[in-house]
């Protein structure tokens, strides 16, 4: 009996102390979505959309970092994903024990868990300052950079989950190593693989330290990926240090879509395991 | 129907109201067969002769080997690097063990069904048209033919047929089970090997499995591990016992269920041990 009791006040207090852990996270993520909300919001417009960055105290939009988050975050996921997937494969179907697999291995968890800004320092160092001149390419490298650990992971992990026997399975049947992987293997774990990249995305797209050193800024409309480009985050730590109240509205606003555009991408996730469980 | 080289089919046409055969034909021999996992030896000296167009099952007790030996007949031990095979195991003549046999004719030659079903995460026509796409270049309407006579011969074309473009993961676990099955048989092999089948279906589903191995052996040779000595007695015409990497006793399965004779093998088939 006293056993019975003991385990319940165990069990109660447990349970209430993840529940204090609980709130505790949400009430500073509610704070913290509540404040962007409020600020975010009043700076929301069309203009938002098409207008370039202004000078102090004159009319102005985000058009020009919006477009340049898109295109160095897109390119940037164009060129570590597939880096990333394949460097994954390796890890997750070749080399299981080999000398090569966990050096690659030990390496990515380095890289993973490296700060951005060092990302950042090293493009430049080996970019930027032998060219001479900042620019989105250089943006993208940083960012690619960070994308390819995160891809490399999941996509090991993932491999790990797939049962040995379905592999085992497709090898039965004949098939060679490359067509097990590509068509069995690789499909089975895709919705997993496709998660870590939207959340990579979701990760570079908040990034500002690599592009500091090496996108820099602009001021202008500029696709030119080889000079200067804006993107959201350097834009939003520009304006919002500024003393312009309406820089800083726009700062404001620039960090709702950010936050809106990371939401999308892990409610996207989210459907897509749930989906795949189905 | 597809043309099919078998010669005991032949001899069974000709007199399908006698009972079968006992002639039997050697398919497949083990001739000092070892097998180790790293400095395991897992299999010691087996020398065992499967027969064609009959079913063998491999009984015995929780690692006595008999899914080791069965995994040798395709290879599929050359996945992982430290499992290793001595001794021959002839297929036709030629040896399966030797370093420079082809493993993918051997596979096409040699199906195999796991324990588990094992759907590919695709639709359930392409799930069989898979493993014949490997090894054949067929047209549209022959592999349309293929997959539809794969499906009827696993006995699964009636609940299929309106969804084969369904992913084979919809499918009930006794449904996946003889789709692997389909997919096994549509590469059109000459040995089937199956590794508990039925261990993880229900008693429904594995009636109809078993139904199914009768008759398929009709055109394949079937090799059956399994845990449950009814269904070797059920479904085998020759059954091996191992105990701890050794064949105990081989024979034909009614001769080694009623008499038995070797005490160890009548322990453990009497459930006084194992």
């Amino acid at each position: 009996m006293d056993l019975r009791r003991q385990r319940k006040i165990v069990n109660g207090a447990a349970l209430g102390l993840s529940l204090v852990a609980m709130v505790f996270g949400l009430f500073w993520l509610c704070w913290i979505l509540l404040t962007v909300l409020q600020l975010g919001v009043s700076g929301l417009s069309l203009g938002l959309f098409t207008m370039m960055t202004p000078a102090p105290q004159s009319a102005g939009g985000l058009a020009n970092a919006i477009v340049g988050s898109l295109i160095t975050v897109g390119l940037a996921t164009l060129i570590g994903t597939p880096v990333g997937i394949m460097a994954g494969v390796y890890l997750g179907e070749y080399g299981h024990n080999t000398w090569l697999g966990n050096v690659t291995r030990f390496i990515n968890d380095i890289l993973l868990s490296a700060p951005s800004i060092i990302i950042g320092l090293f493009v430049y160092a080996v970019y930027v300052a032998p060219k001479g001149s900042f620019s989105g390419l250089a943006g993208v490298f940083a960012l690619a950079i960070l994308v390819i650990p995160v891809v490399i992971r999941t996509t090991e992990n993932m491999l790990l989950l797939v049962p040995s026997t379905l592999r085992e399975a497709a090898f039965a049947l004949g098939a060679p190593r490359w067509k097990v992987i590509t068509r069995v293997t690789l499909r089975a774990s895709g919705a997993g693989i496709l998660t870590g990249v939207l959340l990579a995305i979701a990760r570079i797209s908040g990034e500002t330290a690599p592009l500091l050193f090496t996108a820099l800024s602009n001021q202008f409309w500029s696709l030119d990926l080889s000079g200067p480009m804006a993107t959201l985050p350097v834009t939003i730590f520009k304006f919002a240090m500024s003393p312009y109240k309406d820089w800083q509205e726009l700062a404001w606003a620039g960090v709702l879509l950010i936050t809106l555009g990371v939401l999308a991408l892990d409610i996207l996730a989210r459907l897509l395991v749930k989906n795949e469980v189905k | 129907m597809i043309p099919f080289t078998n010669a005991l089919r032949q001899e069974q046409q000709t007199g399908p109201d006698a009972p079968p055969a006992r002639q039997p034909i050697t398919h497949l021999t083990m001739k000092r067969f070892n097998f180790y996992y790293g400095g395991f030896q897992a299999l010691k000296n087996i020398n065992l002769d499967v027969y064609k167009s009959c079913v063998t099952a491999f009984i015995g007790p929780s690692g006595c080997g008999k899914s080791t030996l069965l995994r040798a007949i395709n290879r599929m031990y050359d996945l992982y690097p430290n499992q290793r095979a001595e001794g021959e195991v002839l297929l036709d003549g030629m040896n399966v063990l030797d370093p420079h046999a082809d493993i993918i004719d051997l596979r096409a030659r040699v199906g195999m069904v796991f324990q588990k079903p094992t759907p590919f995460p695709m639709s359930i026509y392409e799930n069989i048209a898979f493993g014949v796409r490997l090894h054949e270049r067929l047209t549209r309407a022959q592999m349309d033919d293929r997959v539809e006579w794969a499906l009827h011969k696993a006995a699964l074309w009636d609940e299929a047929k309106d969804k084969l473009t369904q992913s084979g993961m919809s499918l009930s676990g006794g449904q996946q089970q003889r789709l692997c099955i389909a997919r096994g048989i549509a590469v059109r092999p000459e040995i089937l090997l199956l590794d508990e089948p039925t261990s993880a279906l229900d008693p429904i589903s594995t009636a109809k499995i078993e139904e199914l191995i009768h008759d398929l052996k009709q055109e394949f040779t079937i090799v059956i591990v399994t845990h449950n000595m009814q269904q070797a007695a059920r479904v085998s015409d020759y059954t091996a016992y191992m105990y701890l990497g050794e064949l105990i006793e081989f024979g034909d399965t009614d001769n080694l269920f009623i008499k038995p004779q070797n005490k160890q093998t009548e322990d453990y088939i009497t459930g006084r041990f194992g």
